[in-house]
């Protein structure tokens, strides 16, 4: 039954993404809408989907790859729906769903079994630690998603190749800010994932720092943001190195969620 | 009933006949009322702008319609009537609702899809309607335009692209700050053109300008048309931190911006992004100023270049829009053709027989037991009714040619034989 949810909001999400490429070509209000009602949908189903893999396994449901980029991912869109509400940003959704979709497609990948959880993992942390990492980095991700519109924007305004998407794209102005904003949510969420990571590990494994790739990684994507927030406010880097250090961040923080597990091995399982 | 318009404008006339012909202030009315009272006219509207003069006609007889509105606007405007002919052109029919679809939707503009056109003419159309000089064929015709053009204005991109240099200008400071108002505007030399792009920027609600002008004098009388501050020009340096917009046309041999000094400048500033826009020629502001982060410099050419552009983007939208106009003239085609008298015959005879079925159907089923010989009977004496009946309008549709439009129009609504040609 909830293999099922997923499936669906999956689909609905594949179909929310198609819309939104297809809107970079040609985008009036009703595909906007209609990109926003399928996501809707996609969203609910799978928030259905994660309650009930947390009603089944007893434990928050991000206890595995498959489980904690269904989650990344989650949070991704529900921050989405966030700044569709706040800022009305045009097109951020064809530079957002894509990225949703592919960490949808990623976890429907991954082994979906619902195990029991190993007995180092069993602690009230477990869901802080987690939450708190995943809607940080969906703050990031989103980030991500703005600064690619800002450098597309600015490659049109000083190109003055003004065709395009130039007409549709928000104005430099208000992505740059958002693009901050969503960075000064990200890394104080950051900061306390990592610290409460460090509590956690101590109480699990006596320890609070091991050098474990994960945590050298955390460390380094924490540095990367550290830098973008500090720069902007002591040295003005705004505008196009902002967003391009908040792009070469998110590419931090994918390596730290996918690349470590999978090249490095850790004690982290995911 | 025939549809005529005969008129000059931009392509045809220079500004000089232009001028002569219109009918400005005062002439417009008394114009109208004078071709309203022409033998041949039924209905009139004028429009009158700077890029045109044209007559909308519905007329009687077409070719002595033609000739007696060239003697009256040669009489009128006082000049030779010969000298119309080469600039006056004429079309008949569906070539002039093609005509009024094409200026309402302003491809017929000078610079195609400007927005007043529309505007004039739904003025010139209200002007008709009080003076009660238009009636069933302009009144449809020109509310069939003002709709046409308002669809081909959502349908179409054919206005939405800045056509002018000011424009353009004001279209990219909006990509580049999300609000104008609170931005700090300085106007670095005055001249004609840097005073127009300026009202745009005032236009759009900036509050806060500064002018620094060689002659300061100059300048100030410029800040008190803008209710601005007027800075003496050496201090203009001092000024570049605080500015958002610069328009900069100075006259100056040589460059009034420098990188380095731009470069000093966006430290202060914190980097917090700078419009230039530099119109002079020869250039005032160091084009290698743009690969500054967070400058956004335009010169003259680079405007120039954005408006080219956006022009042929209209010219591209122009074909949808002709499209679209094909289509709306054949629905105009199809009411005008429902409007003739021999369609309208058919269709009260049509409905005649309707009802006549209908009700003979009725009357066997509530006295089955009819014979033959009485069916006939009653079935000869309703159709000699119904003929009687049909007969005085039947004949009045053949034969009259004075009002016939508005006699067909009442019958059809009398009888309840509207929309049935014209919607399918």
């Amino acid at each position: 039954m909830e293999i099922i949810l997923f499936e669906l909001a999956l689909t609905f999400y594949f179909a929310a993404t198609i819309v939104c490429v297809l809107e970079l070509f040609k985008g009036t209000k009703t595909t906007s809408l209609i990109m926003l009602s399928i996501s809707v949908v996609g969203f609910v189903l799978h928030t259905i989907n994660i309650i009930a893999r947390y009603i089944i396994s007893g434990h928050i449901p991000i206890a595995n790859m498959h489980e904690a980029s269904s989650f990344f991912s989650w949070s991704i869109v529900l921050l989405f729906f966030y700044l569709e509400y706040r800022y009305k940003l045009n097109l951020l959704g064809s530079f957002i769903m894509p990225v949703v979709f592919v960490m949808m497609l990623s976890s429907s990948m991954l082994p979906r079994t619902i195990e029991p959880l190993s007995p180092v993992l069993q602690s009230y942390w477990l869901g802080i630690h987690t939450i708190l990492a995943f809607i940080g980095d969906a703050a990031f991700a989103m980030a991500f998603g703005v600064g690619i519109m800002y450098l597309v924007q600015e490659h049109y305004v000083k190109s003055k190749k003004l065709g395009g998407l130039f007409k549709r794209l928000p104005s430099l102005q208000i992505l740059d800010e958002v693009n901050y904003k969503l960075i000064t949510i990200g890394f104080p969420l950051l900061t306390l994932a990592i610290i409460t990571g460090v509590l956690w590990a101590e109480s699990a494994w006596g320890s609070y720092w091991r050098w474990d790739p994960k945590e050298v990684w955390s460390l380094i994507t924490w540095f990367i943001y550290a830098a973008v927030l500090h720069l902007r406010l002591t040295a003005g880097w705004r505008g196009r190195r902002a967003a391009l250090l908040s792009i070469i961040g998110f590419c931090a923080v994918l390596f730290t969620f996918f690349g470590v597990n999978f090249l490095l091995k850790g004690l982290h399982v995911f | 009933m025939n549809t005529l318009v005969i008129g000059l404008n931009h392509k045809t006339a220079d500004i000089d006949i232009r001028e002569k012909l219109a009918f400005d202030g005062p002439k417009l009315g008394e114009g109208l009322l004078t071709i309203r009272d022409l033998p041949e006219v039924k209905e009139s509207v004028i429009i009158s702008t700077c890029n045109r003069v044209e007559i909308y006609l519905n007329a009687g007889n077409t070719e002595k319609a033609i000739a007696s509105i060239k003697e009256f606007i040669a009489r009128f405007h006082g000049i030779r009537k010969e000298s119309l002919n080469d600039a006056l052109y004429i079309h008949h029919d569906i070539e002039a609702v093609r005509h009024i679809y094409r200026v309402a939707s302003s491809l017929d503009s000078m610079v195609v899809g400007e927005p007043q056109i529309l505007g004039q003419l739904k003025e010139a159309f209200e002007f008709s309607l009080k003076h009660k000089t238009t009636g069933i064929l302009l009144n449809r015709l020109f509310k069939k335009a003002i709709s046409v053009a308002k669809r081909i204005r959502t349908e179409t991109r054919i206005a939405e692209n800045a056509v002018s240099i000011s424009f353009a200008a004001v279209e990219l400071a909006k990509k580049i700050f999300t609000e104008l108002p609170g931005k700090t505007f300085m106007l670095l030399g005055a001249g004609e053109m840097a005073e127009l792009a300026a009202k745009h920027i005032m236009n759009n609600g900036v509050t806060d300008i500064l002018i620094a002008n060689r002659t300061y004098q100059t300048g100030c009388d410029l800040a008190k048309e803008f209710s601005g501050r007027a800075v003496p020009f050496e201090n203009y340096p001092n000024e570049l931190k605080t500015s958002d917009i610069i328009i900069c046309s100075t006259g100056a041999t040589d460059y009034v911006l420098t990188k380095s000094q731009m470069h000093k400048v966006m430290k202060e500033r914190k980097n917090k992004p700078v419009f230039i826009i530099d119109i002079s020629v020869p250039r005032n502001v160091d084009p290698e100023i743009n690969t500054l982060d967070n400058v956004y410099l335009y010169d003259i050419d680079d405007l120039q270049g954005v408006v080219d552009s956006n022009i042929h983007e209209r010219q591209k939208e122009a074909k949808k829009a002709e499209e679209i106009i094909e289509e709306e003239i054949e629905t105009f085609a199809r009411w005008l053709s429902s409007l003739d008298s021999v369609p309208t015959v058919i269709a009260l005879r049509k409905k005649a027989d309707e009802i006549k079925a209908e009700e003979i159907e009725k009357l066997i089923n509530r006295l089955p037991d009819m014979k033959i010989k009485e069916k006939q009977a009653v079935e000869q004496t309703i159709n000699s009714i119904i003929n009687k009946l049909i007969h005085a309008p039947t004949v009045a549709l053949k034969n009259s040619s004075e009002d016939k439009d508005i006699l067909i129009a009442t019958i059809k609504r009398l009888y309840g034989l509207e929309g049935n040609n014209e919607k399918k």
